[in-house]
């Protein structure tokens, strides 16, 4: 599988690491409440499809990257920069 | 009918004519007491312990596919005990003992091997790690034995002790471990769980769940709906799916895990190695496989098929390990959808939703958990409370903190 | 001698010598071992999976089953090596397998009579008594006699390695439509790479008769020629990955004698391929007919094959059986190279054979065969009756099933086409990929010519090249007639489908009888396709048999998937280069060379190597020196190298708000100069992992991981800032390369510090827990006064360039003063005397208040993990915190890992209160000392508790104390 890094271009998935659900990219505030809190750090949506998921260029440039990847046949939709698309 | 060896001599001499299903292939009844979704090793083994041990015998298995066509048709076969988080010592204690006499109750051979599965160390770190893990196996009654460095090498000769990157400075030796053939797992929990009674029905896709006020009444499938008292899940790697038409939102992640067999060899590797400083595991079948494994592609996954970065990866931890393996090839890799739960351990508990049970969560230790999985979700299912083997697998830990994190990496899935 | 007078691809002026089976046989210089076997009248190469049947070569390529055998000697030794792929070379030594004590007389073939007893799955249905006998009787004996070719269990010797490749178009197979789709795409300037696994190109034109003239060797010239275009022979395409990424097996030397130096044996390449062709040809299929297994047995288009190109008639009377015209080939090119065609047997009704010097039957099938070793008559039934035909050999062609394994790789199922009775792939089953010629179901030679060129011409356009057009000579395209005709239904005897694991028609009915209907149960039930080949001849046979006792189609039916590798892959060359120290890099630290030139033993810690200690004279066990090196540093000074602890650089005007968050306490209100311990949290809750914080100005901090979380910890921060803040102005980066870092402790370690540094130190510069730049031998440098042994204590850096002379200028400095070099030994018993944590405290399931740090979390921020560390499960007196632990019995010894009960409780799990995770003796106290998690350990200081460990040791009692062990105050670390 290669991802092509915004920064880097196409590169192999060994330069990368993959971390999870896209959704760590939204931390509740600090006083959400351990409910709210359970909700962000265990529950995903873990779909049969389009994913939204982390992936960090560790052996590369070390950006955060926000991939849109297809579950089910590892389709690569969609790379930007985490931080660029916090939402 | 039963199994035995004048019976294979009668159908030999007759021509192999006498033989009869191993199962039904029934037409689903409007309503069960029991629905159980999945029809792999755990759903199986569920479906046999509700009808041997409770008496429940108008249960239905629905199967998406083929029986034992899940995670129980494609992992490395690898029975073992040697869990050190209470909730796991218990679980997999019990089910190894299952598996000792599990081809007696089913009257069915899966070839449990017990050949021994050793883990090796190649720090002192790791040693003490394992004498803590050894420690509480031996006082859960299941055996363990630490090997220091000069007996990993006279038992192993073939490992590299010459010039290896991480020295193996011994290794926690589990006798009673060893390995079972998978899909006889499968068809001999089906065999015994039809010849029981209950309807094993195959390419049966449930679509849908009737939930009146909270309750479960039945499910829809692609052959129509089926009423049921009870509802158990059992679908490991696609949990979020099934769970998801329940209106669950579940601690699971998909994930893939590929494994790997040789072309058959004579006997080398009598039990089961496992490498401590790369992922990698590796046993030969009684057909002469090696078979092998390592860790997850790491990413989220329903594709059942992995990539070469892992592939890789597993070899040379392989080669590093044992340099002899240089001259076997690689016959087939696939991969399986992994449960991934959020602390590597599984779920057997009840749902927010009345009548409805979950199974799943297992990670990719499912396969040598199935007898006791059935077992106390059999339980689980016919008295509603939780069988003394698994009361800690709940669904509501995360909430509370009392995670059964084997790893210690937290809420990772692709980390366990 | 079977070699024919003239003609083939082989040079009769090299003779080459190889031995099987301990006898000498010579062959020709482009012959495989199966062709020069069969030129020396070798019919029998190797004994069948299970019943150890005699078999022949059956097929002339990689689809073979039978003829397998073990290549090379002692730890050279290859087994499952295929005859029928594997080059010969002068001194080939290859020996043929599973059978014993040799081919011709094999103790096992009992299983041939015994074959009535061990039909499909017996084994599920037996041995289960008594239950103890698995073990010692039935499974030893099962493991035995299963299995084919034999392992050395020595260290495999060859060298190996592994490459990248990227091109515009992989084309896969060069046969025609592999030819002239490199040659379209290479003529385009598209940049290309050609493999093909056999070692010469053309696929089937160098085994047909009618082949295109010298069209074949002049593309290979231009393609061979052309700068853009990598034509790789002797490679294997293995398998499909995501985004178009291949896998190849390149057998880069396995035709050589002799390895030449620096040649690996093979490589596996990665592919990268923008647009692929897969034009893998076909793989002709056999027809199951009773006793269709015997050696001489083979596929039709292997027989023409063996005439044609390596001009070796595989019997001296050939029949041929057939269901379609291609078949007929077969006779027709064997009487034209003046073999003896004894008949030729169509399984159609109302075809018109051929005319030649044959008996020809239609309407007819092979009803059996005779001949134990070797083949010599077949008996043919039709109409009109059964009769016996002479033959030692027997051509059987039951048509071809097109190559879609790749195309199966990504879950791809291919589709049937009725047409020509055989699967395709469906188009877009890998994304990239266009199948062309007889793997996409074109059985002409002038379709897969035209197929191949115009396929190279849509990936060209979907590239943006311009396609040139191309001349494509005169070419064959008769149309494809056959029949699908799977087995004999009629007659005795056992029919095989699948050759090497011996699964016969039989098989499939007791499968079928038992209800193992669905196709993978089928398959898994009686092993058929689970063999070396993965059932390249038999699973589509094993499909339509399965199909016509259940009354289905086969596309009803379904099939099972092929997956990678295409053809079985030696571990060595996928793991190339990870034997010994290739397996993971070496970090050396800075002191490295100074550590061993002075004798001491390295320990690997993650990838690092450090110094376990530093023996003297006289010095013979490890805790002579440990011990020796923790009292130097208590009473004078030791310095050690610490550079493996991660160092992370982090700057920005918002870096104190940053670390707040990060940091399970407050950071912000450190100052510059001053350094604090800091403590992470997971976000769930539980301790990632600790270090310190020092503030070298206002917006500059350097923070130390563990040496084994520095990745972790350095991801997480950058997730951290990109991902959840990505607001604050703050960047970071890892310096743990960059900076030689050592410790100097022990009451004497100002001294040592102000010998190399500028200005010098004093308690008021640098008081505990300070820390500056200053000069360092001339060099600008850091110095932290910071303790891991508890003692008077600095860390000081230097630019990494600059460790090794200034570790030894510290450590002779150390030495003048009684002091020295300590290592990682001696460290960990200092950290144990002080309660220090590492990972083996650290090991992801301890909270802060495990650990005694609950007022690390600070209440007034929020921070990663403090709303989780708040979950009920993470508090409470059910936890298990961490305490010292001593021996009642002072002389007795600790042990890591044993477990904790109360005194006298049985050893049971449900007794079981904690471990001891890190133990050693402590020369201060004399005796051993202990950390250790215990439920609701701090409430039960004075108390005692009992170790167990059936492992080591046995059970010690010991007495539950406070921790630090010495110096409780801290007051070393502040004199």
């Amino acid at each position: 599988m290669r991802l092509t890094c915004p920064l880097c271009g196409v590169r192999d998935i060994r330069e990368f690491t993959y971390l999870g659900s896209a959704k760590l990219l939204e931390r509740p505030a600090g006083d959400a409440g351990a409910a709210v809190f359970h909700d962000y750090v265990h529950l995903r949506d873990n779909p049969a499809g389009a994913n939204r998921e982390l992936w960090y260029h560790g052996m590369g440039c070390c950006a955060w990257l926000h991939v849109v990847r297809d579950t089910r046949d590892h389709t690569v939709l969609d790379v930007r920069l985490a931080q660029e698309d916090p939402a | 009918m039963t199994y035995n060896v004048w019976q294979v001599i009668r159908e030999g001499l007759r021509g192999q004519t006498g033989w009869t299903p191993v199962w039904r292939n029934p037409t689903p009844k409007p309503a069960y007491d029991v629905i159980v979704i999945g029809g792999g090793g755990h759903g199986l083994a569920t479906a046999y312990y509700l009808a041997k041990n409770h008496g429940i015998t108008n249960v239905a298995v629905l199967e998406r596919g083929y029986l034992g066509g899940g995670n129980v048709g494609r992992n490395t076969t690898i029975v073992r005990a040697n869990y050190h988080i209470d909730g796991n010592t218990e679980f997999y204690s019990h089910a190894l003992k299952l598996w000792e006499g599990l081809e007696q109750d089913l009257n069915y051979n899966a070839m449990m091997s017990q050949r021994g599965v050793i883990n090796l160390a190649h720090s002192d770190g790791q040693m003490d790690f394992y004498a803590r893990r050894g420690n509480i196996i031996r006082m859960q009654g299941d055996d363990a034995e630490l090997l220091d460095r000069a007996a990993v090498r006279r038992a192993y000769p073939y490992l590299n002790h010459q010039d290896p990157r991480f020295p193996i400075y011994g290794g926690l030796l589990q006798r009673r471990g060893g390995t079972a053939r998978h899909d006889a797992v499968a068809w001999g929990f089906a065999r015994g769980a039809d010849q029981r009674g209950v309807d094993l029905i195959q390419n049966c896709e449930v679509t849908g769940f009737r939930i009146e006020q909270g309750v479960v009444k039945g499910v829809e499938t692609s052959r129509g709906y089926i009423a049921a008292g009870k509802v158990g899940m059992a679908v490991a790697g696609r949990t979020s799916q099934v769970g998801a038409m329940a209106g669950l939102r579940l601690p699971i992640e998909s994930h893939v895990l590929q494994a790997f067999v040789s072309e058959g060899l004579k006997p080398i590797l009598p039990g089961v190695v496992t490498f401590g400083m790369g992922h990698f595991y590796i046993s030969q079948s009684d057909k002469g496989g090696l078979v092998f494994g390592g860790d997850l592609d790491f990413y989220n996954s329903y594709a059942a098929r992995g990539n070469l970065p892992m592939l890789e990866h597993v070899v040379e931890a392989g080669m590093a390990l044992m340099p002899m393996l240089g001259k076997a090839r690689m016959l087939r890799s696939w991969g399986g959808i992994m449960d991934m739960s959020m602390d590597g351990s599984p779920i057997i508990d009840r749902t927010p939703v009345e009548g409805l049970y979950l199974n799943g969560g297992w990670c990719y230790g499912g396969f040598k958990a199935t007898p006791a999985s059935g077992w106390c979700f059999a339980h689980l299912l016919a008295t509603g409370t939780h069988s003394e083997h698994a009361t800690k697998f709940l669904l509501n830990r995360f909430e509370t903190g009392h995670v059964i994190d084997e790893e210690g990496t937290g809420a990772q899935p692709n980390r366990h | 001698m079977s070699r024919l007078p003239d003609g083939g691809m082989v040079d009769r002026s090299k003779a080459l010598k190889f031995r099987f089976d301990g006898r000498l046989y010579k062959g020709l210089a482009g012959d495989t071992l199966a062709s020069a076997l069969l030129a020396n009248d070798v019919r029998l190469v190797g004994r069948s999976f299970k019943y150890h049947r005699p078999r022949g070569v059956l097929s002339a390529g990689s689809e073979e089953p039978n003829a397998l055998v073990e290549l090379g000697e002692f730890a050279h030794r290859l087994p499952n090596t295929r005859a029928t792929t594997q080059e010969l070379f002068d001194g080939l030594v290859a020996r043929s397998q599973n059978r014993w004590p040799s081919l011709r007389f094999d103790a096992m073939e009992i299983n041939d009579l015994l074959a009535p007893f061990l039909a499909a799955g017996f084994y599920y249905k037996t041995f289960m008594w008594p239950a103890a006998f698995w073990e010692k009787l039935y499974e030893p004996v099962i493991r035995r006699a299963a299995g084919l070719g034999r392992l050395s269990g020595q260290r495999d010797p060859s060298e190996y390695d592994k490459a990248w490749a990227h091109c515009d178009l992989l084309v896969i197979g060069a046969g025609p439509a592999g030819l002239s789709a490199a040659l379209r795409a290479g003529q385009s300037g598209a940049r290309v790479i050609l493999a093909d696994e056999d070692f010469v190109l053309g696929g089937r034109l160098v085994a047909e008769r009618q082949d295109l003239g010298g069209w074949t060797d002049q593309v290979a010239a231009e393609l061979d020629s052309m700068p853009n275009v990598t034509v790789m022979r002797r490679t294997t395409v293995t398998g499909a990955y995501d985004t178009g990424t291949y896998g190849a097996l390149q057998r880069v030397a396995d035709h050589l004698g002799h390895v030449p130096q620096h040649t690996p044996r093979q490589t596996f390449w990665r592919i990268v391929a923008r647009r692929a062709v897969l034009a893998g040809g076909a793989v002709e299929r056999p027809i199951a007919f009773p006793n269709n297994d015997r050696p001489g047995v083979m596929l039709a288009g292997a027989v023409r094959a063996y005439v044609k190109r390596w001009a070796v008639a595989p019997g001296r009377q050939v029949a041929v059986f057939t269901n379609n015209n291609d078949g007929w080939k077969t006779a027709t090119d064997l009487v034209a190279a003046g073999v003896r065609v004894t008949a030729v047997v169509d399984s159609r009704s109302g075809v018109t054979l051929p005319k030649g010097p044959w008996r020809g039957f239609t309407g007819a099938v092979i009803q059996d065969t005779a001949g134990r070793q070797g083949l010599r008559n077949v008996t043919v039934r039709d109409a009109s009756g059964t009769r016996r035909i002479e033959a030692d050999c027997l051509a059987v062609s039951g048509g071809w099933n097109p190559n879609v394994h790749l195309t199966c790789h990504m879950n791809g199922r291919p589709l049937w086409r009725e047409d020509i009775e055989a699967f395709v792939s469906a188009s877009g089953a890998i994304p990239g990929l266009a199948v062309a010629g007889a793997a996409a179901g074109a059985f002409s030679t002038k379709a897969a010519l035209e197929q191949g060129s115009a396929v190279a011409a849509e990936a060209l356009e979907d590239l943006g090249l311009t396609p040139v057009p191309l001349d494509l000579p005169e070419a064959e395209d008769a149309p494809v007639k056959t029949s699908a005709f799977w087995h004999v239904p009629e007659g005795r005897g056992r029919a095989w489908v699948d050759f090497q694991n011996d699964v016969t028609v039989k098989d499939i009915q007791i499968a079928h009888a038992e209800n193992f209907r669905s196709v993978e149960h089928m398959k898994r039930y009686t092993t058929l396709g689970m063999a070396t080949d993965q059932g390249k001849t038999s699973n589509i046979a094993g499909l339509a048999i399965l199909a016509e006792l259940a009354g289905q189609t086969i596309p009803d039916v379904g099939t099972t998937t092929f997956r990678p590798p295409y053809t079985p892959v030696q571990l060595g060359v996928l793991g190339a280069r990870a034997q010994g120290n290739g397996f993971a890099p070496t970090r050396l630290t800075p002191s490295h060379a100074a550590s061993t030139a002075r004798g001491a033993p390295m320990v690997e810690a993650g990838l690092w190597l450090r110094a376990q200690w530093f023996p003297q004279s006289g010095e013979t066990y490890w805790r002579q020196s440990c011990d020796r090196e923790v009292a130097m540093v208590r009473g004078a000074v030791g310095i050690c190298d610490v550079t493996t602890l991660g160092k992370i650089d982090i700057q920005g005007p918002d870096a104190a708000q940053f670390l707040d968050r990060v940091y399970s306490n407050m950071m912000s209100s450190l100052a510059p100069g001053r350094v604090r311990y800091g403590l992470m949290l997971r976000e769930d809750g539980f301790v990632m992992d600790d270090g310190t914080c020092a503030c070298l100005a206002p917006g500059h901090y350097v923070v130390t991981t563990t040496t084994g979380a520095a990745g972790e910890v350095m991801a997480h921060l950058e997730f951290c800032a990109q991902c959840l803040w990505p607001d604050l102005d703050v960047a970071m980066i890892s310096v743990t390369e960059q900076w030689a870092q050592f410790a100097v402790a022990g009451p004497m370690s100002r001294a040592v510090v102000n010998g190399v540094v500028d200005p010098e130190v004093t308690d008021s510069t640098f008081p505990f827990l300070g820390c500056g730049v200053l000069t360092v031998g001339g060099v600008s440098g850091r110095l932290f006064r910071i303790s891991f042994s508890g003692e008077h204590a600095y860390e000081i850096a230097v630019p990494a360039q600059y460790g090794d002379a200034l570790y030894r200028n510290l450590v002779a400095r150390a030495e003048m003063l009684g002091g020295g070099a300590y290592g990682m030994e001696a460290l960990n018993v200092m950290r144990i005397e002080k309660g220090l944590l590492t990972h083996a405290e650290l090991h992801g399931r301890t909270t802060a208040d495990d650990l005694g740090l609950a007022r690390m979390v600070a209440a007034k921020k929020d921070c990663i993990g403090k709303v989780m560390s708040q979950r009920p499960g993470l508090h409470g007196p059910e936890r298990e915190q961490l305490v010292g632990l001593r021996p009642v019995d002072r002389t007795a010894k600790l042990t890591g890992g044993a477990r904790l009960t109360r005194p006298g409780a049985e050893p049971v799990r449900t007794q079981d209160e904690g471990y001891l995770t890190s133990v050693c003796h402590s020369p201060d106290l004399g005796h051993m000392i202990g950390l250790a998690f215990l439920r609701n350990g701090r409430a039960r200081l004075g108390q005692t508790v009992q170790a167990v460990d059936f492992l080591r040791d046995g059970t010690t009692l010991c007495e539950v104390v406070a921790i630090p062990f010495i110096d409780p105050e801290g007051e070393k670390l502040r004199g």
